[in-house]
Protein backbone atom coordinates (compact mmCIF):
# COMPACT_ATOMS: atom_id res chain seq x y z
CA UNK A 1 0.00 0.00 0.00
CA UNK A 2 2.74 2.42 0.97
CA UNK A 3 4.65 2.63 -2.33
CA UNK A 4 1.56 3.49 -4.37
CA UNK A 5 0.38 6.27 -2.04
CA UNK A 6 3.88 7.67 -1.88
CA UNK A 7 4.34 7.67 -5.65
CA UNK A 8 1.32 9.96 -5.97
CA UNK A 9 3.14 12.84 -4.32
CA UNK A 10 6.51 12.04 -5.88
CA UNK A 11 4.98 12.54 -9.33
CA UNK A 12 2.51 15.38 -9.13
CA UNK A 13 1.72 16.52 -12.68
CA UNK A 14 2.01 20.18 -13.63
CA UNK A 15 -1.40 21.75 -13.24
CA UNK A 16 -2.45 19.56 -10.32
CA UNK A 17 -4.40 21.61 -7.81
CA UNK A 18 -3.72 21.12 -4.16
CA UNK A 19 -6.32 22.50 -1.84
CA UNK A 20 -5.67 22.68 1.89
CA UNK A 21 -8.18 20.98 4.16
CA UNK A 22 -7.93 23.50 6.97
CA UNK A 23 -7.17 26.87 5.39
CA UNK A 24 -8.71 26.24 1.96
CA UNK A 25 -5.89 27.83 -0.06
CA UNK A 26 -5.34 26.34 -3.52
CA UNK A 27 -1.90 25.73 -5.00
CA UNK A 28 -1.29 24.82 -8.63
CA UNK A 29 1.76 22.64 -9.22
CA UNK A 30 4.22 24.06 -11.78
CA UNK A 31 7.16 21.68 -11.55
CA UNK A 32 9.21 19.60 -9.17
CA UNK A 33 12.13 21.36 -7.53
CA UNK A 34 13.66 18.46 -5.66
CA UNK A 35 13.25 15.84 -3.02
CA UNK A 36 14.58 15.54 0.49
CA UNK A 37 14.71 12.86 3.15
CA UNK A 38 11.11 13.29 4.15
CA UNK A 39 9.24 14.61 1.12
CA UNK A 40 9.09 16.36 -2.22
CA UNK A 41 9.43 20.03 -2.99
CA UNK A 42 7.42 21.60 -5.82
CA UNK A 43 7.22 24.99 -7.40
CA UNK A 44 3.59 26.09 -7.23
CA UNK A 45 1.39 29.07 -8.03
CA UNK A 46 -0.89 30.70 -5.51
CA UNK A 47 -2.66 33.98 -6.40
CA UNK A 48 -0.27 34.40 -9.35
CA UNK A 49 2.75 34.21 -7.08
CA UNK A 50 5.40 31.52 -7.10
CA UNK A 51 5.83 29.57 -3.88
CA UNK A 52 7.71 26.44 -2.85
CA UNK A 53 5.55 23.63 -1.48
CA UNK A 54 6.95 20.70 0.48
CA UNK A 55 4.67 17.70 0.75
CA UNK A 56 5.12 14.42 2.60
CA UNK A 57 3.25 11.36 3.78
CA UNK A 58 4.90 11.80 7.16
CA UNK A 59 2.91 14.50 8.96
CA UNK A 60 5.16 14.38 12.02
CA UNK A 61 8.25 15.27 9.98
CA UNK A 62 6.43 18.14 8.31
CA UNK A 63 5.40 19.42 11.73
CA UNK A 64 8.99 19.22 12.97
CA UNK A 65 10.25 21.29 10.04
CA UNK A 66 7.46 23.80 10.48
CA UNK A 67 8.49 24.21 14.11
CA UNK A 68 12.01 25.10 12.98
CA UNK A 69 10.80 27.56 10.34
CA UNK A 70 8.60 29.22 12.94
CA UNK A 71 11.54 29.49 15.32
CA UNK A 72 13.56 31.12 12.51
CA UNK A 73 10.80 33.63 12.00
CA UNK A 74 11.24 34.79 15.56
CA UNK A 75 14.91 35.69 15.10
CA UNK A 76 15.04 39.45 15.17
CA UNK A 77 16.63 41.49 12.42
CA UNK A 78 17.98 38.85 10.08
CA UNK A 79 15.92 36.45 8.08
CA UNK A 80 17.25 32.92 8.46
CA UNK A 81 15.97 30.50 5.87
CA UNK A 82 12.84 30.87 3.75
CA UNK A 83 9.77 32.41 5.35
CA UNK A 84 6.83 30.16 6.11
CA UNK A 85 3.54 30.99 4.38
CA UNK A 86 1.10 28.17 5.10
CA UNK A 87 0.75 24.72 6.70
CA UNK A 88 -2.05 22.37 5.78
CA UNK A 89 -3.21 18.88 4.82
CA UNK A 90 -4.20 17.65 1.38
CA UNK A 91 -6.79 14.90 1.16
CA UNK A 92 -7.05 13.80 -2.49
CA UNK A 93 -9.00 10.66 -1.57
CA UNK A 94 -10.99 9.94 1.50
CA UNK A 95 -8.44 7.45 2.82
CA UNK A 96 -5.24 9.34 2.08
CA UNK A 97 -3.98 12.46 3.68
CA UNK A 98 -0.71 14.27 3.08
CA UNK A 99 0.80 17.12 5.03
CA UNK A 100 2.44 20.06 3.36
CA UNK A 101 3.86 23.46 4.09
CA UNK A 102 4.37 26.42 1.83
CA UNK A 103 7.33 28.75 1.91
CA UNK A 104 8.74 31.62 -0.06
CA UNK A 105 10.28 30.50 -3.37
CA UNK A 106 13.91 31.45 -3.66
CA UNK A 107 15.24 31.69 -7.18
CA UNK A 108 18.94 31.07 -7.54
CA UNK A 109 21.77 28.77 -8.46
CA UNK A 110 23.39 25.83 -6.77
CA UNK A 111 26.63 26.79 -5.06
CA UNK A 112 28.91 24.87 -7.42
CA UNK A 113 27.12 26.08 -10.55
CA UNK A 114 27.36 29.65 -9.35
CA UNK A 115 31.10 29.33 -8.65
CA UNK A 116 31.68 27.75 -12.06
CA UNK A 117 30.05 30.71 -13.80
CA UNK A 118 31.19 33.58 -11.62
CA UNK A 119 34.63 32.37 -10.59
CA UNK A 120 36.10 30.75 -7.49
CA UNK A 121 36.93 34.11 -5.91
CA UNK A 122 33.29 34.19 -4.78
CA UNK A 123 33.74 31.18 -2.52
CA UNK A 124 35.31 33.12 0.36
CA UNK A 125 32.66 35.84 0.26
CA UNK A 126 29.79 33.37 0.21
CA UNK A 127 31.28 31.45 3.12
CA UNK A 128 31.51 34.67 5.10
CA UNK A 129 27.81 35.21 4.47
CA UNK A 130 27.07 31.66 5.54
CA UNK A 131 29.12 32.05 8.72
CA UNK A 132 27.25 35.26 9.50
CA UNK A 133 23.92 33.44 9.31
CA UNK A 134 25.26 30.50 11.31
CA UNK A 135 26.42 32.91 13.99
CA UNK A 136 22.86 34.22 14.37
CA UNK A 137 21.48 30.69 14.39
CA UNK A 138 23.95 29.46 17.00
CA UNK A 139 23.26 32.41 19.25
CA UNK A 140 19.57 31.48 19.10
CA UNK A 141 20.48 28.05 20.43
CA UNK A 142 20.26 26.06 17.18
CA UNK A 143 22.63 24.14 14.96
CA UNK A 144 21.91 23.76 11.23
CA UNK A 145 22.96 20.10 11.18
CA UNK A 146 22.64 18.88 7.61
CA UNK A 147 24.79 21.55 5.99
CA UNK A 148 25.66 20.59 2.39
CA UNK A 149 25.57 22.20 -1.07
CA UNK A 150 22.20 20.61 -1.83
CA UNK A 151 20.68 22.59 1.03
CA UNK A 152 22.16 25.89 -0.09
CA UNK A 153 21.27 28.28 -2.87
CA UNK A 154 22.85 31.47 -4.18
CA UNK A 155 20.23 34.10 -4.90
CA UNK A 156 21.04 36.89 -7.34
CA UNK A 157 21.63 40.63 -7.32
CA UNK A 158 23.45 40.88 -5.11
CA UNK A 159 24.71 37.30 -4.79
CA UNK A 160 23.73 35.95 -1.39
CA UNK A 161 24.08 32.45 -0.04
CA UNK A 162 20.88 31.22 1.63
CA UNK A 163 19.81 27.89 3.04
CA UNK A 164 16.73 26.24 1.67
CA UNK A 165 16.19 23.03 3.67
CA UNK A 166 16.02 23.19 7.43
CA UNK A 167 15.25 19.51 8.04
CA UNK A 168 18.41 18.90 10.05
CA UNK A 169 18.19 21.92 12.32
CA UNK A 170 18.66 20.76 15.90
CA UNK A 171 18.68 22.43 19.31
CA UNK A 172 22.18 22.78 20.74
CA UNK A 173 23.02 19.92 23.08
CA UNK A 174 20.82 17.36 21.34
CA UNK A 175 21.67 14.60 18.89
CA UNK A 176 21.90 15.98 15.34
CA UNK A 177 18.61 15.16 13.63
CA UNK A 178 19.71 14.65 10.05
CA UNK A 179 23.13 14.57 8.44
CA UNK A 180 24.99 13.50 5.31
CA UNK A 181 28.08 11.37 5.82
CA UNK A 182 30.58 13.40 3.81
CA UNK A 183 29.76 16.55 5.80
CA UNK A 184 29.42 14.81 9.18
CA UNK A 185 32.35 15.02 11.60
CA UNK A 186 31.28 11.75 13.22
CA UNK A 187 31.78 9.90 9.94
CA UNK A 188 35.32 11.28 9.69
CA UNK A 189 36.08 10.30 13.28
CA UNK A 190 36.54 13.93 14.26
CA UNK A 191 33.86 14.35 16.90
CA UNK A 192 30.44 13.39 18.17
CA UNK A 193 26.99 13.90 16.65
CA UNK A 194 25.90 16.08 19.53
CA UNK A 195 24.78 19.43 18.16
CA UNK A 196 27.22 22.23 18.91
CA UNK A 197 28.38 25.19 16.77
CA UNK A 198 31.59 23.33 15.89
CA UNK A 199 29.50 20.67 14.17
CA UNK A 200 28.35 23.24 11.60
CA UNK A 201 31.82 24.72 11.18
CA UNK A 202 33.17 21.28 10.28
CA UNK A 203 30.49 21.06 7.59
CA UNK A 204 31.35 24.55 6.30
CA UNK A 205 34.94 23.36 5.76
CA UNK A 206 33.68 20.28 3.93
CA UNK A 207 31.42 22.41 1.74
CA UNK A 208 34.48 24.44 0.75
CA UNK A 209 36.49 21.29 0.05
CA UNK A 210 33.80 19.69 -2.12
CA UNK A 211 33.85 22.71 -4.44
CA UNK A 212 37.19 21.39 -5.68
CA UNK A 213 36.21 17.73 -5.31
CA UNK A 214 32.62 17.67 -6.59
CA UNK A 215 32.78 13.86 -6.89
CA UNK A 216 33.70 13.78 -3.18
CA UNK A 217 36.12 11.08 -1.97
CA UNK A 218 36.47 8.13 0.39
CA UNK A 219 37.80 8.65 3.89
CA UNK A 220 40.39 5.85 3.62
CA UNK A 221 42.33 4.31 6.49
CA UNK A 222 43.40 7.64 7.97
CA UNK A 223 40.54 10.12 7.54
CA UNK A 224 42.38 13.14 8.96
CA UNK A 225 45.40 12.55 6.73
CA UNK A 226 43.13 12.11 3.71
CA UNK A 227 41.51 15.48 4.39
CA UNK A 228 44.82 17.29 4.87
CA UNK A 229 46.21 15.75 1.70
CA UNK A 230 43.17 16.75 -0.35
CA UNK A 231 43.46 20.33 0.89
CA UNK A 232 47.14 20.81 0.00
CA UNK A 233 46.65 19.13 -3.39
CA UNK A 234 44.49 22.04 -4.56
CA UNK A 235 46.28 25.42 -4.67
CA UNK A 236 42.98 27.25 -4.34
CA UNK A 237 42.16 25.31 -1.15
CA UNK A 238 45.68 25.43 0.19
CA UNK A 239 45.22 29.16 0.54
CA UNK A 240 42.58 28.40 3.20
CA UNK A 241 44.54 25.47 4.69
CA UNK A 242 45.10 26.83 8.21
CA UNK A 243 41.48 27.93 8.46
CA UNK A 244 40.15 24.62 7.11
CA UNK A 245 42.36 22.62 9.47
CA UNK A 246 41.08 24.55 12.45
CA UNK A 247 37.46 24.09 11.43
CA UNK A 248 37.92 20.37 10.77
CA UNK A 249 39.65 19.76 14.09
CA UNK A 250 37.09 21.76 16.08
CA UNK A 251 39.47 24.53 17.10
CA UNK A 252 37.08 27.38 16.36
CA UNK A 253 34.70 28.07 19.20
CA UNK A 254 32.39 30.30 17.14
CA UNK A 255 31.48 31.14 13.54
CA UNK A 256 32.82 34.60 14.18
CA UNK A 257 36.37 33.29 14.64
CA UNK A 258 36.24 31.32 11.42
CA UNK A 259 34.76 34.27 9.60
CA UNK A 260 37.57 36.52 10.85
CA UNK A 261 40.18 34.09 9.52
CA UNK A 262 38.56 33.83 6.09
CA UNK A 263 38.30 37.62 5.92
CA UNK A 264 42.00 37.89 6.71
CA UNK A 265 42.89 35.48 3.90
CA UNK A 266 40.68 37.33 1.41
CA UNK A 267 42.04 40.75 2.35
CA UNK A 268 45.66 39.58 2.30
CA UNK A 269 45.45 38.94 -1.44
CA UNK A 270 44.11 42.38 -2.23
CA UNK A 271 46.77 44.19 -0.21
CA UNK A 272 49.73 42.96 -2.20
CA UNK A 273 48.94 42.83 -5.91
CA UNK A 274 52.42 44.17 -6.71
CA UNK A 275 54.34 41.26 -5.23
CA UNK A 276 51.92 38.89 -6.82
CA UNK A 277 52.38 40.40 -10.29
CA UNK A 278 56.17 40.09 -10.21
CA UNK A 279 55.97 36.42 -9.39
CA UNK A 280 52.95 35.42 -11.31
CA UNK A 281 54.83 32.40 -12.63
CA UNK A 282 55.43 31.07 -9.16
CA UNK A 283 52.14 29.83 -7.75
CA UNK A 284 53.33 27.64 -4.93
CA UNK A 285 55.22 30.26 -3.00
CA UNK A 286 53.28 32.03 -0.28
CA UNK A 287 53.19 35.79 -0.02
CA UNK A 288 55.68 36.16 2.81
CA UNK A 289 58.15 33.92 1.10
CA UNK A 290 57.87 35.85 -2.11
CA UNK A 291 58.88 39.15 -0.55
CA UNK A 292 61.45 37.62 1.83
CA UNK A 293 63.40 35.43 -0.56
CA UNK A 294 62.61 37.43 -3.65
CA UNK A 295 64.84 40.47 -3.10
CA UNK A 296 68.32 38.78 -3.11
CA UNK A 297 67.59 36.92 -6.34
CA UNK A 298 66.33 40.07 -7.95
CA UNK A 299 69.50 41.84 -6.89
CA UNK A 300 71.65 39.05 -8.37
CA UNK A 301 69.66 39.18 -11.57
CA UNK A 302 70.31 42.89 -12.01
CA UNK A 303 73.98 42.39 -11.25
CA UNK A 304 74.18 39.66 -13.88
CA UNK A 305 72.50 41.81 -16.49
CA UNK A 306 74.87 44.67 -15.66
CA UNK A 307 77.89 42.45 -16.00
CA UNK A 308 76.80 41.04 -19.34
CA UNK A 309 76.17 44.58 -20.62
CA UNK A 310 79.59 45.71 -19.49
CA UNK A 311 81.22 42.69 -21.17
CA UNK A 312 79.39 43.33 -24.43
CA UNK A 313 80.41 46.98 -24.26
CA UNK A 314 84.08 45.98 -23.70
CA UNK A 315 83.92 43.58 -26.67
CA UNK A 316 82.33 46.36 -28.72
CA UNK A 317 85.17 48.69 -27.74
CA UNK A 318 87.83 46.08 -28.55
CA UNK A 319 86.25 45.38 -31.94
CA UNK A 320 86.12 49.10 -32.64
CA UNK A 321 89.84 49.45 -31.97
CA UNK A 322 90.69 47.31 -34.96
CA UNK B 1 7.74 12.94 34.17
CA UNK B 2 9.89 9.88 34.54
CA UNK B 3 11.83 8.71 31.54
CA UNK B 4 10.61 5.62 29.74
CA UNK B 5 12.46 2.84 27.98
CA UNK B 6 12.08 1.91 24.33
CA UNK B 7 12.89 -1.62 23.24
CA UNK B 8 13.87 -2.47 19.69
CA UNK B 9 15.13 -5.42 17.74
CA UNK B 10 17.19 -4.53 14.67
CA UNK B 11 17.31 -7.38 12.21
CA UNK B 12 19.94 -7.17 9.45
CA UNK B 13 19.52 -9.80 6.75
CA UNK B 14 19.99 -10.37 3.03
CA UNK B 15 17.54 -13.05 2.19
CA UNK B 16 14.45 -14.97 2.96
CA UNK B 17 14.03 -17.19 5.93
CA UNK B 18 13.86 -20.85 5.04
CA UNK B 19 13.45 -22.64 8.32
CA UNK B 20 10.98 -22.61 11.17
CA UNK B 21 7.97 -20.44 11.89
CA UNK B 22 6.90 -17.33 10.00
CA UNK B 23 9.11 -14.44 11.16
CA UNK B 24 6.25 -11.95 10.70
CA UNK B 25 4.15 -13.85 13.24
CA UNK B 26 7.02 -13.84 15.74
CA UNK B 27 7.47 -10.17 15.05
CA UNK B 28 3.83 -9.48 15.91
CA UNK B 29 4.39 -11.38 19.12
CA UNK B 30 7.41 -9.21 19.95
CA UNK B 31 5.31 -6.10 19.48
CA UNK B 32 2.79 -7.46 21.95
CA UNK B 33 5.66 -7.67 24.39
CA UNK B 34 6.50 -4.01 23.92
CA UNK B 35 9.39 -4.60 21.54
CA UNK B 36 9.33 -3.07 18.07
CA UNK B 37 11.08 -4.91 15.25
CA UNK B 38 13.03 -3.03 12.58
CA UNK B 39 14.39 -4.81 9.55
CA UNK B 40 17.10 -3.84 7.09
CA UNK B 41 17.52 -5.87 3.94
CA UNK B 42 21.03 -5.60 2.51
CA UNK B 43 21.64 -5.83 -1.24
CA UNK B 44 24.99 -6.61 -2.86
CA UNK B 45 26.47 -3.58 -4.56
CA UNK B 46 26.13 -5.28 -7.96
CA UNK B 47 22.55 -6.40 -7.38
CA UNK B 48 20.38 -4.36 -9.71
CA UNK B 49 17.03 -5.91 -8.94
CA UNK B 50 15.38 -6.50 -5.66
CA UNK B 51 15.40 -10.24 -5.02
CA UNK B 52 12.10 -11.79 -4.10
CA UNK B 53 13.29 -13.01 -0.73
CA UNK B 54 13.53 -9.47 0.51
CA UNK B 55 9.78 -8.94 0.35
CA UNK B 56 9.40 -10.39 3.81
CA UNK B 57 11.55 -7.57 5.16
CA UNK B 58 8.61 -5.19 4.99
CA UNK B 59 6.17 -7.77 6.35
CA UNK B 60 8.30 -8.49 9.40
CA UNK B 61 8.74 -4.81 10.21
CA UNK B 62 5.11 -3.83 9.76
CA UNK B 63 3.96 -6.77 11.88
CA UNK B 64 6.47 -5.70 14.52
CA UNK B 65 5.47 -2.05 14.59
CA UNK B 66 8.85 -1.06 13.24
CA UNK B 67 10.49 0.43 10.18
CA UNK B 68 12.03 -1.37 7.21
CA UNK B 69 14.46 -0.41 4.47
CA UNK B 70 16.17 -2.27 1.67
CA UNK B 71 19.57 -0.80 0.86
CA UNK B 72 22.92 -1.42 -0.74
CA UNK B 73 25.68 -2.31 1.71
CA UNK B 74 27.31 1.05 1.00
CA UNK B 75 24.38 2.98 2.46
CA UNK B 76 24.07 0.77 5.52
CA UNK B 77 25.54 3.11 8.14
CA UNK B 78 23.22 5.97 7.42
CA UNK B 79 20.23 3.64 7.11
CA UNK B 80 20.81 1.85 10.39
CA UNK B 81 20.75 5.05 12.40
CA UNK B 82 17.84 6.49 10.41
CA UNK B 83 15.70 3.39 10.86
CA UNK B 84 16.41 3.32 14.60
CA UNK B 85 15.54 6.98 15.03
CA UNK B 86 12.41 6.73 12.89
CA UNK B 87 11.19 3.72 14.80
CA UNK B 88 11.67 5.60 18.06
CA UNK B 89 9.63 8.53 16.78
CA UNK B 90 6.96 6.18 15.49
CA UNK B 91 6.65 4.41 18.83
CA UNK B 92 6.66 7.63 20.82
CA UNK B 93 4.08 9.15 18.56
CA UNK B 94 1.89 6.15 19.27
CA UNK B 95 2.31 6.83 22.98
CA UNK B 96 1.53 10.50 22.59
CA UNK B 97 -1.49 9.75 20.40
CA UNK B 98 -2.77 7.50 23.13
CA UNK B 99 -2.42 10.32 25.64
CA UNK B 100 -4.24 12.61 23.24
CA UNK B 101 -7.07 10.15 22.94
CA UNK B 102 -7.46 10.18 26.68
CA UNK B 103 -7.67 13.96 26.65
CA UNK B 104 -9.59 14.58 23.44
CA UNK B 105 -11.68 11.46 23.28
CA UNK B 106 -11.36 8.31 21.23
CA UNK B 107 -10.24 8.16 17.60
CA UNK B 108 -8.26 11.36 17.88
CA UNK B 109 -4.65 11.48 16.83
CA UNK B 110 -2.19 14.22 16.01
CA UNK B 111 -3.42 14.39 12.41
CA UNK B 112 -6.89 15.32 13.61
CA UNK B 113 -5.53 18.45 15.20
CA UNK B 114 -5.26 21.59 13.08
CA UNK B 115 -1.68 22.13 11.85
CA UNK B 116 -1.18 25.01 14.28
CA UNK B 117 -1.68 22.75 17.28
CA UNK B 118 0.54 19.92 16.07
CA UNK B 119 3.78 21.75 16.72
CA UNK B 120 3.53 21.45 20.47
CA UNK B 121 2.63 17.78 20.31
CA UNK B 122 5.62 17.13 18.06
CA UNK B 123 7.87 18.95 20.48
CA UNK B 124 6.79 16.52 23.19
CA UNK B 125 7.56 13.59 20.88
CA UNK B 126 10.99 15.04 20.11
CA UNK B 127 11.76 15.66 23.76
CA UNK B 128 10.89 12.06 24.55
CA UNK B 129 13.03 10.84 21.64
CA UNK B 130 15.99 12.75 23.00
CA UNK B 131 15.67 11.70 26.63
CA UNK B 132 14.15 8.20 26.59
CA UNK B 133 16.30 5.22 27.38
CA UNK B 134 16.79 2.83 24.52
CA UNK B 135 17.54 -0.87 24.37
CA UNK B 136 18.57 -2.13 20.94
CA UNK B 137 19.16 -5.79 20.28
CA UNK B 138 20.95 -6.27 16.97
CA UNK B 139 20.27 -9.58 15.25
CA UNK B 140 22.60 -10.24 12.32
CA UNK B 141 22.06 -12.87 9.68
CA UNK B 142 25.43 -14.58 9.16
CA UNK B 143 24.41 -17.13 6.57
CA UNK B 144 27.03 -17.69 3.85
CA UNK B 145 25.81 -14.99 1.48
CA UNK B 146 26.27 -12.32 4.16
CA UNK B 147 29.99 -12.98 4.64
CA UNK B 148 31.29 -10.19 2.40
CA UNK B 149 28.88 -7.71 3.99
CA UNK B 150 29.89 -8.28 7.58
CA UNK B 151 32.70 -5.69 7.70
CA UNK B 152 30.15 -3.11 6.57
CA UNK B 153 27.66 -4.29 9.17
CA UNK B 154 30.33 -3.90 11.85
CA UNK B 155 31.10 -0.36 10.69
CA UNK B 156 27.46 0.63 10.60
CA UNK B 157 26.91 -0.62 14.17
CA UNK B 158 29.84 1.44 15.43
CA UNK B 159 28.30 4.37 13.62
CA UNK B 160 24.91 3.68 15.21
CA UNK B 161 26.42 3.91 18.65
CA UNK B 162 27.97 7.25 17.67
CA UNK B 163 24.55 8.58 16.64
CA UNK B 164 22.60 7.29 19.60
CA UNK B 165 25.17 8.19 22.22
CA UNK B 166 24.81 11.81 21.13
CA UNK B 167 21.37 11.69 22.77
CA UNK B 168 20.71 12.65 26.36
CA UNK B 169 18.98 9.36 27.20
CA UNK B 170 20.83 6.15 27.99
CA UNK B 171 21.41 3.38 25.48
CA UNK B 172 22.22 -0.27 25.81
CA UNK B 173 23.03 -2.56 22.93
CA UNK B 174 23.50 -6.26 22.50
CA UNK B 175 24.43 -8.27 19.42
CA UNK B 176 23.31 -11.72 18.38
CA UNK B 177 23.96 -13.63 15.17
CA UNK B 178 22.07 -16.47 13.57
CA UNK B 179 22.17 -19.32 12.76
CA UNK B 180 24.11 -20.46 15.84
CA UNK B 181 25.91 -23.79 16.02
CA UNK B 182 23.60 -25.58 18.45
CA UNK B 183 20.99 -22.95 19.20
CA UNK B 184 19.14 -20.67 16.85
CA UNK B 185 21.15 -17.62 17.86
CA UNK B 186 24.64 -16.92 19.14
CA UNK B 187 25.42 -14.16 21.61
CA UNK B 188 28.21 -11.96 20.30
CA UNK B 189 27.95 -9.16 22.82
CA UNK B 190 25.79 -8.92 25.94
CA UNK B 191 24.07 -5.69 27.00
CA UNK B 192 26.58 -2.87 26.79
CA UNK B 193 26.29 0.92 26.60
CA UNK B 194 28.78 1.25 23.76
CA UNK B 195 29.30 -0.31 20.35
CA UNK B 196 32.35 1.70 19.39
CA UNK B 197 34.80 -1.11 19.96
CA UNK B 198 33.19 -4.23 18.59
CA UNK B 199 36.01 -5.23 16.25
CA UNK B 200 37.31 -7.79 18.72
CA UNK B 201 33.96 -9.44 19.28
CA UNK B 202 32.60 -9.35 15.76
CA UNK B 203 32.68 -12.84 14.30
CA UNK B 204 34.85 -13.86 11.42
CA UNK B 205 31.92 -15.89 10.19
CA UNK B 206 29.90 -18.96 10.82
CA UNK B 207 28.58 -19.90 7.46
CA UNK B 208 25.55 -22.04 6.95
CA UNK B 209 22.94 -22.56 4.31
CA UNK B 210 19.92 -22.14 6.53
CA UNK B 211 18.27 -18.90 7.55
CA UNK B 212 15.97 -19.60 10.52
CA UNK B 213 14.81 -16.00 10.89
CA UNK B 214 11.58 -16.84 12.74
CA UNK B 215 13.11 -19.05 15.45
CA UNK B 216 16.02 -16.62 15.86
CA UNK B 217 13.62 -13.72 16.40
CA UNK B 218 11.66 -15.71 18.95
CA UNK B 219 14.83 -16.52 20.84
CA UNK B 220 15.97 -12.91 21.22
CA UNK B 221 12.65 -11.70 22.58
CA UNK B 222 13.71 -13.34 25.85
CA UNK B 223 17.03 -11.50 25.89
CA UNK B 224 15.72 -8.11 26.93
CA UNK B 225 16.69 -6.87 30.38
CA UNK B 226 13.24 -5.91 31.41
CA UNK B 227 11.40 -8.85 29.87
CA UNK B 228 12.01 -11.46 32.51
CA UNK B 229 9.09 -13.73 31.71
CA UNK B 230 10.22 -16.98 30.17
CA UNK B 231 6.94 -18.83 30.08
CA UNK B 232 3.62 -17.44 29.02
CA UNK B 233 2.99 -14.00 27.61
CA UNK B 234 1.79 -10.92 29.40
CA UNK B 235 -1.44 -9.16 28.73
CA UNK B 236 -1.87 -8.06 25.15
CA UNK B 237 -2.69 -4.43 25.78
CA UNK B 238 0.60 -3.75 27.50
CA UNK B 239 2.04 -0.41 26.46
CA UNK B 240 4.91 -0.62 24.01
CA UNK B 241 6.53 2.21 25.88
CA UNK B 242 7.23 1.46 29.51
CA UNK B 243 6.12 4.69 31.01
CA UNK B 244 5.61 5.59 34.59
CA UNK B 245 4.62 8.63 36.60
CA UNK B 246 3.40 10.99 33.96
Amino acid sequence: MRPSTKSLITNLKPGTKIKGKWHQHTYQIVKKLGNGAIGEVYLALCNQKYVALKISDMPSSITTEVNVLKAFGKVQGTRLGPSLLDVDDWVPFRSHSYSFYVMEYMRGHELNTFLRHKGPEWLGILMIQLLDDLDHLHREGWVFGDLKPENLIVTNSPPRLRWIDVGGTTKIGRAVKEYTEFYDRGYWGLGSRKADPKYDLFAVAMVMIQVYYPQRFEKGQHPTKTLKYKIIQQPALKKYATCLDKALLGKYTSSKEMKADISKILLARVQSPATKMKHSGDVKRSKQHASGNGSPTRWLESLGIAMVTVMLFVIFLILNMF
Amino acid sequence: MKKGTLKQILLITDGCSNQGEDPAAVSALAMQQGISVNVIGVLDDDQSEQPEGLQEVEEIASAGGGVSRIVYAKALSQTVQMVTRQAMTQTLQGVVNKELQEILGSEKSMEDLPPEKRGEVMEVVEDLGETSNLEVLVLVDTSASMSNKLPTVKESLEDLSLSLNARTGNNTFSIYTFPGKKQHVKEVMSWNPDLSNISSVFPKLTSGGITPTGPALREVIYKFNSTPRIEGWGSTDEAIYEESNY
